[in-house]
C-alpha cells in the first residue's frame, strides 16, 4: 500500500510540470501587461521598464519558465505582483475559509445526496422517488450562481434570516455551503441511485433477506457498502473541486477564498499569483484522487488484494497514460 | 402416516406488470413428509426458482404477487405470517442454497462475517461465539477454519457453493431448499457438493427440496419427484413411480434426451419446440404444442390431476379413463 502512493506521489512529478506549462503559456501568451494593471495609469514608461526588468518579464519565455521552476522546486512560488507577499503565503491565508466551505458544503452534498439516493433506489418508481429525480434534475440544471442569488433574495432580503455577505459568525458559512453543496448533492444523489438499483439486484442480496436479515441493515451492510464506490469517486471529485475554491459561489456571497483569490489575480494578470493558485489546486485535486483511490483498497477488498500482489493493471495503465501526457 | 412439514396448496403467483403478466406457478400441490427429499424438476423458465423463492416469501414485490393458495409449514401458513415472523423463519426454519456461487456470497465481507451473520440472527450469543460457529461450520463442509477472514474471490467456485451451503445449514433449518446447486459447477466438485448436501441432511435430519433439471441428480437424491411444466406440476410422485411407471408425456420426453448406455439409440430424443410463454400460456395443456400424443381435447379447458396409482399424479387427458381423478386441488 505505501509502495502505491509513493508510486503515486511520483506521478505527481509530471503531471504538475504539464500544469505549470499549460497556465505558464496562458498567461504569458493572453493579451495584456501585468504592469499597465498593476502600475495604473499614472505610470510613467520608466515605471513599467523598471517593473517588467524586475518580474523578468523581457527574459524569452523558455527562459522564464525554467527560472519559474527552478523556483517552484525550491518552494517558492513567487511574489505576488499586487500585495509584494509571497504567492504561497497568500494562498495558505485562504485555503482554510476554503478547506472549510468544501467541508461543509460536502456533508451536506452527501447527507442529502446518499439519503436520497438510497430513498429513490429501494422505493424506485414510488413518489419518492419521482420527487427525489425532479427536484435533482433541478439541481443539476441550475447554474450555482443564480441558486446563490435566489437563496439570498430568500433569506437575506426577505426573510432576513442569514446574512448574505461577510465572514464572521456560523451563519456566513450557512448560504455559501447550501448553494454549493445542494448543487454537488444533486449528482450524488442520482449516482448513489443508479449504483443502489445495480446493488439491490444482485443474487448477495438476495442471500442476505434469505438469511432473515433485517430490511435496513440488507439496504445498509449489505447493499450501499457495494455500491459506494461510485458515490466516492463523484464525492472525491467534487471535494477536490471545491478545495480549488467554488470561484462562482465564493464571488456572489463574497467570501475571501481561494477562488475568489485567483478571479482577483486573474482580473490584472498578476500572473505568479495566477499560476501558483492553479499549480495549488492541482495538488490537491491530485491528493484528493490519491485519497479516494486509497479508501476504494479500504471498502473493496478485491482491490485492496491487487495492490498487495502489486499487479494493478489500473496502476500501470494510469502511469503510462500520465507520461504520455508530460 | 408421517407427520408433514410442507403442504403446498394450489399455489399461484404471477409477475404482474403493465405490458403483460407472467403466470410464472399456477396451481402447485405438494406434500413434503420430515426428512424427506423431494426433487422439482424442470427446464428453465418453468416455475422452479418462483416456487421455492415462493416458500421462502422472497419473491420481489413488485412485480410478484401471490394470486392463491397456502403455503403450509409444520400447520402455519407461511403466506399469513406477517414479515416479521417471516424472518424468523427464514435462515433459521427454512434456509435456501442459491444457484450461482459466483454471486451468491456479498463480496465486500469475509466468509466468516458471512456465515458468523445468519447465526446471530438467530441465537442469541455474542458475535465472537458466532464467529467460532461460523468456522466450525466450516471446517464441516470441508474448508479450513482459518480461512473465515478471507473474501469470496479469494475461493474458487466449488468452494464458494460449500460457503453458501454453510450458511444454508448454520441454523439447522428443518427445511433446506437447493435451488440447482451444482448447476454453476463441473462435474467433479457436482458430485463432492451433492454428496456434501446428503451427508448434512443426514446428519441434521432436514427435509430438503431439490430443484433441478438435471434426473440424474435426481436420482440419486430424492425420494419423491414432481415434475414441473409450465408453471404446473405436470407428473408427481415417488422415485420409483417416475423412473419405472413413467406416464406423463412431457417426462417420458425429457427421459428420452437423456443418454441411456443399455440400448444403443443412435440420436437422442429431444423434446422439439420451445415452452411456452409464460406471459402467454395457451388454453388446456400447457405441454400440448410439444406432446407427441396430444388430442384435440388437450387444447382446452382444465387438465384433470389423475391419481394413476397410490401417490403417483399425473395431468394429463390421456390417463383420464384409468384410475382416480382429483379435481387438481
Amino acid at each position: 500500500m505505501l509502495k502505491f502512493i509513493g508510486r503515486r506521489l511520483l506521478m505527481l512529478i509530471p503531471v504538475m510540470l504539464g500544469v505549470v506549462l499549460l497556465v505558464f503559456s496562458m498567461m504569458y501568451f493572453s493579451p495584456g501587461n501585468p504592469e499597465d494593471y498593476i502600475l495604473g495609469d499614472m505610470a510613467t514608461a520608466e515605471d513599467k521598464a523598471a517593473f517588467r526588468k524586475e518580474n523578468g518579464l523581457d527574459d524569452p519565455f523558455l527562459i522564464q519558465y525554467f527560472n519559474y521552476v527552478k523556483n517552484a522546486l525550491q518552494g517558492d512560488l513567487g511574489t505576488s505582483y499586487t500585495t509584494k507577499m509571497p504567492v504561497i503565503d497568500e494562498i495558505l491565508e485562504r485555503f482554510p475559509t476554503t478547506f472549510k466551505l468544501a467541508l461543509f458544503s460536502t456533508i451536506i452534498a452527501v447527507a442529502i445526496g446518499v439519503t436520497t439516493g438510497i430513498v429513490s433506489a429501494v422505493k424506485q418508481y414510488s413518489i419518492w422517488d419521482n420527487i427525489c429525480r425532479f427536484v435533482a434534475m433541478i439541481g443539476v440544471s441550475m447554474p450555482t450562481f443564480w441558486e446563490g442569488l435566489m437563496l439570498i433574495i430568500l433569506f437575506s432580503v426577505y426573510l432576513g434570516w442569514l446574512p448574505s455577505s461577510g465572514f464572521t459568525s456560523w451563519k456566513h458559512w450557512i448560504l455559501p455551503a447550501v448553494t454549493i453543496g445542494t448543487h454537488s448533492a444533486s449528482s450524488i444523489m442520482r449516482m448513489t441511485r443508479s449504483s443502489m438499483l445495480e446493488a439491490i439486484r444482485q443474487d448477495y442480496i438476495r442471500t442476505a433477506r434469505a438469511k432473515g436479515q433485517k430490511e435496513s441493515v440488507v439496504i445498509w451492510k449489505h447493499a450501499f457498502r457495494n455500491a459506494i464506490i461510485p458515490v466516492m469517486t463523484i464525492v472525491g471529485l467534487q471535494f477536490g473541486r471545491m478545495l480549488g475554491g467554488s470561484a462562482i459561489t465564493e464571488i456572489v456571497f463574497s467570501v475571501p477564498g481561494l477562488g475568489n483569490l485567483i478571479i482577483s489575480a486573474i482580473k490584472v494578470k498578476n500572473a505568479p499569483l495566477v499560476q501558483g493558485g492553479i499549480l495549488f489546486m492541482a495538488v490537491v485535486m491530485s491528493m484528493c484522487n490519491l485519497l479516494v483511490d486509497v479508501l476504494y483498497a479500504y471498502v473493496d477488498p478485491r482491490i485492496r488484494s491487487q495492490y498487495v500482489s502489486g499487479k494493478s493493471k489500473k496502476k500501470t495503465v494510469s502511469k503510462s497514460v500520465t507520461k504520455e501526457a508530460a | 402416516m408421517e407427520e408433514n412439514i410442507l403442504e403446498i396448496k394450489d399455489l399461484t403467483i404471477h409477475y404482474v406488470t403493465d405490458e403483460e403478466t407472467v403466470e410464472a406457478v399456477n396451481g402447485i400441490t405438494l406434500t413434503l413428509q420430515k426428512g424427506e427429499s423431494l426433487g422439482l424438476v424442470g427446464e428453465t423458465g418453468a416455475g422452479k426458482t418462483t416456487t421455492a423463492l415462493g416458500i421462502m416469501r422472497l419473491i420481489p414485490d413488485p412485480p410478484g404477487r401471490y394470486i392463491s393458495g397456502e403455503i403450509i409449514y409444520k400447520g402455519e401458513d407461511l403466506l399469513k405470517k406477517s414479515e416479521n415472523e417471516m424472518r424468523k423463519i427464514r435462515g433459521h426454519e427454512i434456509s435456501m442454497i442459491f444457484q450461482d456461487p459466483m454471486t451468491a456470497l456479498n463480496p465486500v465481507l469475509t466468509v466468516g462475517e458471512q456465515i458468523a451473520e445468519v447465526i446471530q440472527l438467530h441465537h442469541k450469543i455474542s458475535a465472537a461465539d458466532a464467529l467460532i460457529r461460523a468456522t466450525e461450520m466450516m471446517e464441516l463442509v470441508g474448508i479450513e477454519g482459518s480461512r473465515h477472514t478471507e473474501y469470496p474471490h479469494q475461493f474458487s467456485g466449488g468452494m464458494k457453493q460449500r460457503i453458501v451451503i454453510a450458511i444454508a445449514l448454520a441454523c439447522d433449518p428443518s427445511l433446506l431448499i437447493a435451488d440447482e446447486p451444482t448447476t454453476a459447477l463441473d462435474v467433479t466438485i457436482q458430485e463432492q457438493v451433492l454428496d456434501l448436501i446428503e451427508n448434512l441432511k443426514k446428519k441434521f435430519g432436514t427435509s430438503m427440496i431439490l430443484i433441478t433439471h438435471d434426473l440424474g441428480v435426481v436420482a440419486e437424491v430424492c425420494d419423491k419427484v414432481a415434475i414441473i411444466y409450465g408453471g404446473e406440476i405436470v407428473e408427481y410422485g415417488t422415485l420409483e413411480h417416475i423412473y419405472n411407471n413413467t406416464k406423463h408425456p412431457y417426462t417420458i420426453g425429457l427421459f428420452g434426451s437423456i443418454p441411456n448406455f443399455n440400448e444403443k439409440t443412435r440420436r437422442l430424443k429431444p423434446i422439439y419446440g420451445l415452452m411456452p410463454n409464460p406471459a402467454d400460456l395457451p388454453d388446456g395443456c400447457t405441454f400440448a404444442e410439444r406432446c407427441p400424443d396430444a388430442m384435440e381435447c388437450c387444447r382446452s379447458g382444465k387438465i384433470p390431476n389423475i391419481e394413476i396409482e397410490p401417490g403417483h399424479f399425473v395431468r394429463c387427458r390421456k390417463y383420464q379413463s384409468q384410475g382416480g381423478e382429483t379435481d387438481g386441488e
